[in-house]
């Protein structure tokens, strides 16, 4: 080397140094204002940064909040907070999780116990799906935030034309008969994803089974309810929509999504989905994009029955917030939680982003009244709800319906329970691949 | 017409003779490049075992475990458990198949259309070389995951031009295996053949253009002179063209994952590491299946090598 190429390397050292310096100073220099919270939280209509704007105003100083985007689906949300929290990451400090996978975090130890005044605080009024969902092994383990439930959306041009009272609860059955009788479709999701096991865990539930028997046992001693009566009934149905045509040919790959993108079109009859469809179906006629009378022939009804003149048990969702418990703030982070969960930030979100709150009172908010006329009987459908399998082990059971249940077409009431139950059996057991 | 192609015996003798001639003048010149290669790329290498090889011996020794990422405290010593579990699932087999066809075929259909690429792009006129050149090369520089999310979309049911476009606005693309692996081996094709074309492109650049004259002089035709001059003077180029996209092609992960998620029979032995590693969290399991997966690219790697005996220094030019 030269002693031109030598003066030419230290110059690009002591280049990388100012630069490496310049951007040490800057990380210092976070450190002067208040501790700034970690929220990590699933891609939504923006509600939850603007809950975390007010949140940070609320606290005058003591913290602020800043918002970590997760992935978009909610398995996709786990693998990046598990990874997390197993690799000792403690910038987590608040997350929002998917009630099926709280169990799982809270048996790796990940979230931090929640302390008696909050616990008082934060589930007084507070519907029974959220507070279960919150819930692993008798202990709070997360703060109730929003709680999701599918309602059974009609057109009641369609339910008129097909005569269906609606005003009564209506079965699967009925819902085939008509959507086949008017050709319109019956949406549900079918495609290999978490929202298939939503729907199979809700008909199995409404039929008066359960998918895992025994959540408190040992994984290998788990004994599992799919090869059962309600099992093969729920199977029956799905076939029977699968083969009638009525889920459309997307049935396979349904999505919430393409569900309400059908629902929204000339061939739209019924369908099962979150409440998430109505604002967007709102936004839709405020964009000139949908037609006022076709939003004015969205009709709302109780998830659909198994039986006729049984209670259906809806699905429920939603979202609750766990602190974790590597965070070294955890004190902030629970103010900053009781902050997020406030029952009037829950109304103003449920108005912004379509998610129903866990807090009673804010079904009684006459703002949420105005913007969502069927806010009552989605308090309802909570009330009634049934959860999906609450196991640290929920992936596995969920992953194992969607192979075996999956696609519709092929699913047979005589095999598909039965050979489902034995491959979660055992994939449990280590004994099998997913 | 195939003496054509290679050197008269004599003359490769004498060749020989005056390369060992010369080895034994340059030994002392030829240690002290040594040392300075090994100097140049001893970094390299020490880097590259450490990220490489530390992995894959990490990955041996946790798939000898059952053990849970979730609950480390329960991970106990299985031995050879989880390589019989995987070797006897019917999951790894459908995959190990699924994934052969995707890359027998993406590679054969990319050798034929690349090596079209690479006699435009070698043969066009120089002042559309740049121009067809980066037209050729676009689809390369597109992000996996960005390239399967327009194929996605444009086959998708609801949203996608192409139902239309065929008249056929009730097939779902992605329900049933044969179309969904149709679409995912489009998808993969349009994105790495110019990876493909541009190896075959050095390589028949390297062809001497006296050898293509004499062929010529003796009449040979342009179909004849392909075969029996260019493709075997570029064989090295072919085969480790072929050689890189194989190993490419059979860790197909990023296709599958944007278009149908495993859906439809479409899982590949990547996407299955992925399942049990990232999504069941199940360190063992999850090792055991790449160590696996990573022992089959190294057969392919080997059994290429012995049988098109693939020089990969012939390549480079180094012969």
């Amino acid at each position: 080397m030269n002693a031109r190429g030598v003066r030419r390397t230290r110059t690009a050292i002591a280049a990388a140094a100012v630069v490496a310096l310049t951007g040490l100073a800057a990380c210092g220099s976070g450190e002067g204002g208040p501790p700034s919270l970690n929220w990590y939280v699933n891609p939504d209509s923006g509600g939850q940064e603007r809950i975390a704007k007010e949140c940070t105003a609320e606290a005058g100083g003591e913290y602020t909040i800043k918002l970590p985007r997760l992935p978009r689906d909610a398995p996709g949300q786990r693998e990046q907070l598990i990874r997390r929290l197993a690799g000792n990451d403690t910038s987590v400090d608040i997350m929002s999780l998917d009630p099926p996978f709280i169990p799982e975090f809270a048996q790796a130890g990940y979230l931090a116990p929640v302390p008696e005044d909050v616990k008082a605080q934060v589930t007084k009024d507070v519907v029974a799906g959220a507070l279960q969902g919150s819930t692993w092994k008798d202990e709070l383990v997360a703060l109730p935030f929003w709680a999701n439930t599918q309602l059974l959306w009609y057109r009641k041009s369609v339910a008129e034309q097909a005569g269906l009272d609606m005003s009564q609860p209506v079965t699967w059955d009925q819902l085939i008969e008509a959507s086949q009788k008017t050709q319109k479709r019956l949406g549900v999701q079918g495609t290999r994803a978490e929202s298939l096991t939503v729907w199979i865990n809700a008909m199995i539930s409404s039929a008066g089974g359960q998918i895992l028997e025994n959540p408190g046992a040992e994984v290998t001693q788990y004994k599992l309810g799919l090869d059962s009566d309600a099992g093969r009934r729920a199977a029956e149905v799905m076939q029977t929509i699968a083969r009638s045509g009525v889920g459309g040919p997307q049935l396979a790959t349904a999505t919430e999504d393409i569900n309400a993108t059908e629902f929204e079109g000339p061939d739209g009859g019924f369908m099962v989905n979150w409440p998430f469809v109505w604002p967007r179906a709102q936004g839709y006629v405020k964009a000139g994009t949908m037609q006022k009378p076709t939003l004015d022939d969205y009709g709302w009804a109780m998830y659909p029955a198994m039986t006729q003149g049984e209670q259906s048990r809806p699905p429920y969702g939603g979202i609750n917030i766990g602190i974790s418990a590597l965070s070294k703030q955890k004190d902030l982070a629970f103010k900053a939680g009781q902050c997020i969960v406030d029952e009037k930030k829950q109304a103003a979100y449920f108005i912004s982003d379509g998610n129903p709150p866990s807090a009673k009172a804010a079904y009684e908010d006459p703002e949420v009244l105005k913007a969502f006329p069927m806010a009552p009987l989605i308090r309802e459908s909570l009330d009634k709800s049934a959860p999906r399998p609450q196991t640290p082990y929920y992936n596995e059971i969920s992953g194992g319906l969607q192979r075996t249940w999956q696609p519709p077409s092929v699913v047979d009431p005589n095999t598909t329970p039965k050979d489902s139950q034995s491959l979660i059996t055992a994939i449990l057991r280590g004994d099998a691949l997913l | 017409m195939s003496t054509l192609a290679k050197q008269p015996p004599q003359e490769q003798a004498e060749s020989e003779r005056a390369n060992r001639t010369a080895r034994r003048v340059k030994s002392e010149r030829a240690r002290g490049e040594n040392r300075l290669g090994w100097m140049l790329a001893g970094p390299a290498f020490a880097v590259m075992v450490l990220v490489t090889g530390y992995p894959i011996l990490q990955a041996f020794f946790d798939s000898l475990f059952s053990y849970r990422l979730t609950d480390p405290a329960a991970r106990r010593f299985v031995g050879l458990t989880n390589y019989g579990v995987i070797l006897t699932d019917p999951v790894w087999w459908r995959a190990f198949w699924v994934t052969t066809l995707i890359t027998v075929v993406t590679v054969l259909v990319e050798l034929v259309i690349g090596f079209a690429f690479a006699l435009v792009m070698l043969k066009a006129l120089r002042a559309v070389r740049p121009a067809l050149r980066t037209v050729i090369l676009i689809p390369y520089a597109i992000i996996t995951v960005v390239s399967a999310f327009a194929w996605f979309f444009a086959f998708n049911i609801n949203s996608g031009f192409v139902n239309p476009l065929i008249g056929q606005p009730d097939l779902n693309w992605f329900a049933q295996f044969s179309t969904a692996v149709t679409v995912i081996m489009l998808s993969e094709i349009w994105k790495t053949t110019p990876f493909i074309s541009l190896l075959i492109l050095s390589g028949l650049a390297q062809v001497p253009e006296d050898l293509q004259e004499a062929a010529r002089v003796d009449g040979a035709t342009w179909w004849q002179r392909l075969w029996k001059v260019t493709i075997p003077n570029m064989k090295a180029a072919i085969m480790v063209a072929v050689l890189f996209r194989t190993l490419d092609a059979f860790r197909i992960f990023d296709n599958v994952f944007i278009m149908t998620g495993g859906s439809a029979g479409t899982e590949t032995l990547s996407f299955g590491a992925y399942r049990q590693t990232i999504s069941r969290l199940e360190i063992g399991l999850g090792s055991a299946y790449s160590v696996l997966l990573f022992l089959t690219v190294v057969l392919i790697c080997v059994g290429f090598i012995k049988i098109f005996k693939v020089d990969l220094g012939a390549a480079r030019g180094e012969r």
